[in-house]
């Protein structure tokens, strides 16, 4: 598979076609602009059943962006974005800002995504070790708390396809090792697609099969191991991001200007 | 004391305000929690001062002004809605051109129309004590239809309230939610126009509320509270309108802010220790 092309579809090499049962999301050629900047640029990628695709780049290289488009909450441009039929999401925010004048306990707050199933309800709480914080004001948690809490709610929903925007900030170091071995639990004890947002590649690579390098277009992907030592990885994060690791290069076909600009240049 | 207390609610017209006031009240408290946590007590401002040139067009029609207030209503607050998502000025200063330039454009409206003679200042600070049957009516069909609206969509109105994006990938139509709460907004301003008056009829709104977030931890708690404390405010305005001779919407709302300032500096007042 020839990774330097960034048009080809780098989350599923099976290719498995767009409507394989397996498949849960699919975008294809994605573009989007925001105020004539090019945010994403020719954006494919597939994600399918108990598979766990990571989104890396610097900020503003468009992640939330893609997200946003992936979950149907914004408009590409062009391409398209396929969901599997009556496909459930569990779905992450970056940020939840609760207003002060509203009163709102973490149960009330879970309830909202599923009223019905208490017993659901009260293990997820357990899973997620946070059945303490039940009565407890969302606005008086910490914000480790509400990183769980928030995975919480998207659990609820049963989902077949989670998406999670950079569901570890604010953790410390420590819980943030510990929730993305959760998340890598969760997917495979579900079998449900995880697609998320990460900053630190060396804290979900022993938990995720597929990381897309972004910077408004698809930089590098592949298995994490080898996206650390790819080049373009190196080029965007600095080489200090995978010292520990051994060296694996590729050709790769262009490098990035200070603000994150393609500067094409001949292979080699 | 209490003889003349209960010739004062057993006299038909004092009967027919508390019942207004009341039922109002019942709604406006969760009614006025959203427009809280939403912060759109401007929105309701606006609104309630687009009604004043509603009752001056009707007048000048020579409609039913009941009819003439609501339609009004509705359809700015249609406008305000589709204005809110081109902000080529901020919203705040658009809802204060609005507010301010209908509220200008009614009284000048009203004026002019000098062939009916109009009770500006019922309009202004309401009327409550002059409701009738007719009025009544208008009163308790809104107050229901709201009442049963909210309650089929309480929780899809709390989550998009909460967070709008984790609503809508759970299935919630979000701006579908937001045109009828909008609408139940409108409608709640039309009828309670009598009441209070076009220019405190927010307050009877947001005020409540305000004073019951102290001693609510969930939304629920909160709107129920604002709710009696609204009630509270009602029949307690209406009792001291009579005894200092004062007029009723005012009254009320003083009483309402009087509540609402004992909550919020001393939080614990009824707190009980076990």
């Amino acid at each position: 598979m020839d990774i330097s092309d960034t048009s080809s579809n780098p989350a599923s090499h099976s290719s498995t076609g767009t409507n394989a049962p397996g498949v849960l999301l699919a975008a294809k050629s994605i573009n989007k602009d925001f105020a004539e900047k090019k945010i994403l640029e020719n954006i494919s990628l597939t994600i399918e059943e108990g598979q766990i695709v990571t989104l890396i780049g610097p900020n503003g290289a468009g992640k939330t962006t893609l997200v946003r488009i992936a979950l149907g909450l914004l408009q590409p441009d062009s391409g398209s974005i396929y969901h599997r039929p009556a496909l459930r999401i569990g779905y992450m925010p970056q940020r939840v800002h609760v207003e002060p004048t509203l009163p709102l306990t973490v149960n009330r707050f879970l309830q909202l995504a599923n009223r019905q199933d208490t017993a659901l309800l009260s293990s997820t709480l357990e899973d997620l070790k946070i059945s303490h914080l039940e009565g407890r004001q969302l606005t008086d948690i910490s914000g480790g708390e509400l990183q769980r809490v928030l995975l919480a709610r998207a659990l609820l929903r049963k989902p077949e396809l989670l998406i999670l925007d950079e569901p570890a900030q604010g953790v410390d170091l420590a819980g943030q090792a510990e929730l993305y071995q959760l998340i890598s639990e969760i997917s495979d004890r579900h079998r449900c697609g995880v697609l998320m947002i990460s900053h630190d590649l060396h804290l979900v690579m022993s938990s995720t099969d597929e990381v897309i390098c972004l910077n408004h277009h698809i930089c590098c992907h592949g298995k994490p191991e080898h996206v650390t030592n790819d080049p373009a990885y190196l080029n965007l994060f600095g080489a200090n991001a995978s010292q520990n690791l051994a060296v694996y290069t590729h050709h790769h076909d262009h490098e990035h200007g200070i603000g994150g600009s393609v500067k094409e240049h001949d292979h080699d | 004391m209490i003889d003349s207390m209960m010739l004062l609610f057993t006299t038909n017209f004092v009967l027919y305000a508390l019942v207004a006031g009341i039922s109002l009240a019942l709604v406006a408290g969760p009614l006025g929690s959203f427009i809280v946590w939403r912060r759109m007590s401007y929105f309701g401002d606006t609104l309630a001062h687009s009604a004043l040139l509603g009752i001056a067009l009707g007048l000048l029609t020579d409609s039913n002004p009941q009819l003439s207030i609501i339609l009004s209503c509705l359809v700015f607050a249609f406008l305000l809605t589709l204005l809110d998502r081109r902000p080529s000025i901020s919203t705040d200063t658009l809802l204060g051109i609005l507010a301010h330039s209908s509220l200008a454009l009614g009284i000048v409206v009203l004026a002019l129309a000098d062939s009916v003679r109009v009770d500006l200042e019922a309009y202004l600070f309401g009327a409550l004590l002059t409701i009738g049957n007719a009025d009544l009516i208008w009163v308790l069909v809104v107050v229901s239809l709201v009442a049963i609206v909210l309650s089929v969509f309480w929780n899809d109105f709390v989550s998009i309230t909460v967070h709008a994006e984790i609503a809508e990938i759970e299935g919630a139509n979000v701006n579908r939610l937001n045109l009828i709460m909008v609408l139940l907004i409108a409608l709640t301003i039309a009828v309670s126009m009598k009441i209070v008056g076009v220019l405190l009829i927010t307050s009877l709104l947001i005020i409540p509320p305000a004073a019951a977030r102290s001693m609510a931890s969930t939304p629920e708690q909160m709107a129920v509270r604002a709710s009696i404390i609204g009630c509270i405010s009602v029949v307690l305005g209406l009792i001291s309108a009579f005894y200092f001779d004062v007029p009723v919407g005012p009254s009320i709302v003083v009483v309402a802010t009087l509540i609402f300032l004992v909550f919020y500096f001393y939080p614990n007042v009824l707190k009980t220790r076990n």
